[in-house]
């Protein structure tokens, strides 16, 4: 599938959002992970020829960043956080209760191509331990059980939101667009916090 | 008794609190207006003698940092947030972004507005997917409110997962469009940073603590925290405690009282060890809960408060699972660009994994110490001294817990008990 007009109109506005154009190089993989699923030759060839490179130099950059997969992932991306704290907590079980349920080791895709599983590093939510991200959306406080139900909701087609997040799961290429710098609307969706991100401030307004 | 100081935190519990009609309501752009009507010199001034210190982890003077920037050079500055919040443990900047992302676009203003830069970059790790959502129309609705855009232009840059990339001169070459890896310093950014340009790198909450500097002053400011570590910061308290959460203190509050005032630890257990500023920064024990919780006071008690990520573990956790773990994780981190670092993480992990099953030797407690040495202060970036932290520190501490997996043959701890739901499969 080639790009066509609209699509090269949008990179070429990613582009111009960048001093020199080179800058625009992730956001391009991004955006043509948004496309295809993950960062397939045609989208190599096309972000070195609008930024001047060889396709060398693109590939070498997309290789290095663990978020831009050169094969598909499911239409959702489960990373389950397996860095000390999460694993300690629950993670390396939550971990192992997925690949069992789903079949599929790290890096794997079901059958059905509607889920993938990656163990991941630590996301930064560590007061939500253990946590689940799905196409980068938080699942906070998870347990070996509600992980489990939540990939089942994935593969019946009805996933489950994001405790911190929009009101929907998006899939995979629309988070990835997201993450290209498109705005897909839902900014103002979800709660602008949970409960352990208030808890100083509750705390403080009871005197302490 | 410290009490919490909510500042950055004052106003995360209204419901729409990232909206820009929110952040107004609470005196948000006043700052930047006051700001932009100042001498951007007497603004430096002003940060200066705020006493503010970058929350990232290293404690730099900001003003100072804004200082180095060559004036009348008539080259572009740039401003770089580093938003690549990754660091094992650390969840302070990430809440914040999500509960009120224009703090750190006025924030940004006044900053740009200082070091005399037309535009600015806020490099956010890619993934989470929600702040990059809540950024960017935080960014289109300032442009729309002709907040930017007349001065000071301001990118979201989405990163793509790379740990190293919170390190700042790999975080340029990745803004640049390359592999990021760290560059060899000097030159510093602040003579050629982003493009070789003069480039100021701030953290997030460094930059989101500026606005409340400018609207109240710096003495204002300076009445908080201690001698030399002024001000309120967020402490991010996660792991066995009853409840995890942020709280924000003037710094100088020690870790007993925020458990205290938090609910302790998790019930019917007992603190074994935590980091007081994530993975890096090297491991306390019990015998820590009263060290006060600001830069000098941490480095003198043998750690670095870092970005005061409070991670805590109780007796259940076997500690060198728990060192194990962040040692896959800095081999795997590791951007390979130096041999001390990439050979060096990659045979930690080795003896590692043969320790935590019993099939180590208490002579490979030797070799751990001797790796780290060869690693520590000769690595080309602080990824690898971070990454020697937590073991060295862990065999000071723990190094009976070592042997007994020698003597055992195998990991004298239940996994299960340590985990939240122990064993139910919840």
């Amino acid at each position: 599938m080639a790009y066509n007009d609209e699509q090269l109109a949008v990179m070429e506005s990613i582009i111009a959002r960048y001093p020199r154009k080179r800058s625009a190089i992730m956001p391009l993989l991004h955006y043509g992970q948004s496309i295809t699923g993950y960062v397939n030759n045609e989208a190599i060839e096309v972000i070195a020829q609008l930024l001047e490179l060889e396709t060398a130099e693109v590939t070498a950059v997309s290789t290095f960043y663990t978020q831009y997969k050169r094969q598909a992932v499911g239409e959702y991306h489960v990373g389950v956080c397996t860095n000390t704290l999460c694993a300690v907590m629950g993670g390396d079980a939550i971990f192992a209760g997925l690949k069992e349920h789903l079949g599929v080791e790290n890096d794997g895709v079901t059958a059905d191509g509607k889920v993938s599983l990656e163990h991941i590093e630590c996301n930064a939510a560590c007061d939500y331990a253990p946590v689940v991200m799905a196409n980068w959306e938080f699942y906070d406080n998870q347990t070996v059980q509600s992980a489990k139900d939540l990939v089942d909701s994935m593969r019946a087609g009805n996933p489950k939101p994001p405790t911190r997040g929009p009101n929907k799961l998006v899939t995979w290429k629309e988070a990835s667009a997201v993450l290209a710098g498109l705005n897909d609307g839902l900014a103002n969706e979800g709660v602008q916090a949970g409960e352990p991100t208030l808890l100083g401030l509750k705390l403080s307004k009871e005197g302490k | 008794m410290t009490k919490l100081a909510p500042v950055l935190s004052a106003h995360w519990d209204e419901k729409d609190s990232f909206t820009i009609e929110a952040y107004k309501r609470h005196g948000g752009y006043t700052a930047s207006a006051k700001a932009l009507a100042m001498d951007p010199d007497a603004v430096i001034q002003l940060i200066k003698d705020s006493g503010l210190r970058g929350r990232g982890g290293a404690g730099f003077p900001t003003g100072m940092k804004w200082g180095f920037i060559p004036q009348g050079d008539n080259k572009d500055h740039y401003l770089v947030v580093n938003a690549d919040e990754s660091e094992p443990g650390t969840c302070k900047d990430t809440p914040l972004l999500m509960a009120n992302p224009h703090v750190l676009i006025e924030g940004c203003i006044i900053a740009a507005h200082a070091i005399r830069a037309k535009h600015a970059f806020i490099y956010i790790r890619g993934e989470v997917t929600h702040v990059v959502r809540r950024m960017n129309q935080a960014i289109a609705d300032a442009y729309a409110a002709g907040l930017l855009g007349h001065g000071v232009e301001l990118v979201l840059h989405v990163g793509a997962g790379a740990y190293i990339c919170g390190e700042e001169t790999a975080l340029l070459d990745s803004l640049e469009g390359f592999r990021g890896q760290p560059r060899l310093r000097p030159p510093f950014p602040a003579i050629a940073g982003l493009y070789a340009r003069p480039t100021v790198v701030n953290n997030v909450e460094s930059i989101a603590s500026v606005p409340a500097i400018v609207a109240n002053g710096a003495d204002w400011y300076q009445s908080m925290g201690t001698e030399k570590s002024k001000g309120t910061t967020l402490y991010s308290l996660s792991g066995h405690v009853a409840n995890p959460g942020q709280f924000e203190a003037p710094l100088g509050i020690t870790l007993r009282e925020i458990l205290e005032l938090s609910g302790g630890i998790r019930k019917g257990h007992n603190l074994k060890f935590w980091t007081p500023g994530g993975s890096s920064t090297p491991l306390f024990t019990d015998a820590h809960l009263d060290v006060p919780l600001d830069y000098e006071g941490v480095a003198g008690a043998g750690s670095m408060l870092g970005t005061k990520a409070l991670q805590i573990f109780d007796e259940t956790t076997c500690v060198v699972r728990a060192v194990l773990r962040w040692t896959e994780f800095y081999k795997h981190e590791s951007c390979g660009k130096c041999t001390p670092c990439r050979e060096g993480t990659w045979w930690l992990v080795q003896i590692l994994r043969d320790l935590e099953i019993g099939k180590g030797t208490e002579a490979d407690l030797a070799k751990l110490l001797d790796l780290c040495d060869n690693i520590l202060g000769r690595s080309f970036c602080a990824l690898g001294d971070g990454a020697t932290s937590p073991i060295t520190s862990s065999i000071k501490y723990f190094r009976d817990e070592y042997i007994a997996h020698v003597t055992n043959g195998a990991c004298p701890f239940d996994p299960i008990a340590s985990t939240l739901f122990e064993g139910a499969d919840a």
